[in-house]
């Protein structure tokens, strides 16, 4: 077994989820099985490979140009409201569950 | 005239002509809806008043003799992990339940642009997660074929929708097969464009590097015309190309005579079904008999597409889904004292089983001490799988293969078991993690009567010469 009880509850708590006692118990099945699968990516040699992280580094690009160049069509200036206008304040709160007039409310940040 | 059977060329004209309203299209539309949804269970929530009013638009356009734009009074649907503006979006989660989203896709605006009449929002896999649209918090999709069998995912209602004529094309999103393997589970075509032909702005996001969105319709030819309307660079999406659109409609009749099509064995091994295997040959056959050229190929990373698939995108799910806290938009948990319990509780409350394993899976794979492991190695593989597709391209024109292993399979026959249903997306993972295009083309039936599909995945850049080989598939079939 790779993942065992206390790895869930870790990986848990990184995720900010709790899941309930039975929630981990599937978990840890699950995430066994398939990182059991998952293993014969070790059949594969991979120590010249470079990783590739997207697509459209490569793709759909000059690959005469390098670095930032390659990518000059995507950047624009820095200024507010550069492509559309910033969403108003009372409909950027209209979705929050708990808001006042200015800000998304919260229940207290330090516990002690 | 039947209303609800008609292509977008069709109902655009019989609008255009005045022979029928846009109006009249869309009630007909929703009238079918109400007829069959109940059973389907394809639409998460109409849009009846934005559709009418679009609808009324073209009707006026088209009372002024003025020329319809090329969606012009089409009822259309949108998977409901697109946002649309005042209309709700809940990617198929609870944890969205009443969210409204304040802004567009961009892909939506482009269809609305187009002339199009959104009817509503589409059912699917929560956060497009899953292969049977089994896993929405809404309920499942059943499939129109057989109402005990699954649609397919994760656009499960998307295809179901069109296949049931209650919209005439709906868009999709694909991660991992999600638009090609419900479109032949279905018996509709589902097509997925080159990574950044497509804008995801306004996409809920799944796995960033791996998702896209494009068409399912019942024709090639009405696929062909949503993804000219669709495509194209966006500035609004960093990732999306910077490559001219070329006119897909118009390149459908190029002739497919002298085409090197690979045939890759690795589609054709262990755990294929002997009918699909039939009528994918069967296809082929066609083909070469339309003069294409067969070239046995290899793409020897196959194996490996699924495992890398799997720790990629729930990679990405995992920083993806970490916006979802209950402070600006999601679901918030009741009666909790401080932040870290509201994260908490509100997480655990909203989300589903399978989004719950890939954000721990994803998490696992990213964490200390496992990430060279497990997500810098998928990486690796990623660009082997990769490169096995630029090696068979030198060769070929396009790649043919079965869309899916099996025909739809049973409510319930795979929900407990992940390794199983994930291993339902085996030949449409391949296209998303290199990033090349592919569509799903129906090619025959099972004895029972279940759709089959072929998919033909091309080059980067290159939609035009697989929607051009679906096209004669379709016109031979």
């Amino acid at each position: 077994m790779k993942v065992t009880d206390k790895d869930v509850a870790y990986v848990a708590d990184l995720a900010n989820l709790d899941l309930t006692a039975e929630e981990r118990t599937a978990m840890l099945r699950d995430l066994n099985s398939i990182l059991d699968y998952v293993d014969r990516l070790n059949e594969l040699d991979t120590s010249n490979v470079p990783p590739m992280a997207q697509v459209s580094d490569r793709y759909g690009v000059d690959e005469s140009k390098q670095g930032s160049e390659r990518f000059a069509y995507a950047s624009r200036e820095d200024v507010l409201e550069g492509l559309r206008k910033s969403l108003p304040h009372e409909v950027a709160l209209e979705n929050a569950p708990d808001a006042d007039d200015h800000f998304f409310r919260v229940p207290k940040v330090i516990e002690r | 005239m039947d209303l609800t059977s008609l292509t977008i060329d069709s109902a655009r004209s019989a609008v255009q002509e005045r022979k029928i309203t846009a109006l009249a299209l869309a009630e007909a539309h929703y009238a079918r809806i109400q007829k069959e949804d109940g059973q389907i269970g394809a639409f998460l929530t109409l849009c009846k008043d934005r559709a009418l009013e679009q609808a009324d638009r073209m009707d006026r356009l088209a009372a002024e003799g003025k020329p319809l734009p090329p969606l012009g009074g089409v009822p259309v649907g949108i998977k409901d992990v697109m946002s649309t503006r005042g209309v709700r979006t809940t990617a198929g989660s609870k944890i969205l339940e009443k969210y409204v989203p304040p802004y567009d896709c961009t892909a939506v605006a482009r269809m609305e642009a187009a002339g199009a009449v959104v009817l509503g929002k589409m059912n699917c896999d929560e956060f497009a997660m899953g292969s049977s649209n089994e896993n929405s918090a809404y309920g499942p999709v059943r499939n129109p074929r057989d109402l005990n069998r699954v649609p397919g995912g994760s656009s499960g209602g998307s295809a179901a929708a069109v296949a049931a004529d209650m919209a005439v094309v709906t868009l999709g999103s694909d991660t991992g097969g999600s638009i090609r393997q419900p479109a032949s589970f279905c018996g509709v075509v589902g097509m997925v464009p080159t990574y950044g032909r497509v804008s995801r702005y306004g996409l809920i996001a799944f796995a960033s590097s791996l998702d896209h969105i494009g068409p399912l319709a019942k024709t090639v030819k009405d696929a062909a015309i949503v993804l000219r309307t669709i495509a194209g660079r966006d500035p609004m999406d960093s990732t999306s190309a910077e490559v001219p659109v070329p006119d897909y409609v118009a390149d459908l009749d190029r002739p497919v005579r002298g085409m090197k099509l690979g045939v890759a064995k690795e589609y054709f091994g262990e755990g294929l079904d002997d009918e699909v295997r039939q009528a994918v040959e069967s296809a082929i056959d066609k083909l070469k008999a339309l003069g294409c050229e067969i070239v046995p190929i290899s793409l020897p990373h196959t194996p490996y597409a699924i495992p890398t698939y799997y720790l990629i995108a729930t990679a990405e799910a995992s920083a993806n889904l970490a916006r979802f806290d209950g402070v600006r938009y999601s679901h918030r948990a009741r009666g909790v004292k401080t932040l870290s319990e509201m994260y908490r509780r509100s997480r655990d409350e909203g989300f589903g089983a399978e989004v719950k394993r890939r954000i721990m899976l994803g998490t696992y794979a990213l964490s200390a001490g496992y990430y060279d492991a497990y997500y810098l190695k998928a990486q690796k593989v990623r660009t082997l799988l990769t490169r096995d597709f630029d090696e068979a391209f030198r060769k070929v024109d396009a790649i043919v293969t079965p869309t899916s292993p099996t025909a739809a399979f049973r409510l319930g026959e795979k929900s407990n078991d992940p390794l199983a249903m994930y291993l339902a997306d085996i030949y449409t993972v391949t296209a998303d993690l290199a990033g090349i295009p592919g569509i799903s083309v129906p090619c025959g039936e099972t004895k029972e009567k279940l759709p089959i599909g072929l998919q033909i995945l091309g080059k980067h850049f290159d939609e035009s010469t697989i929607l051009c080989l679906a096209h004669a598939c379709e016109q031979a079939a």
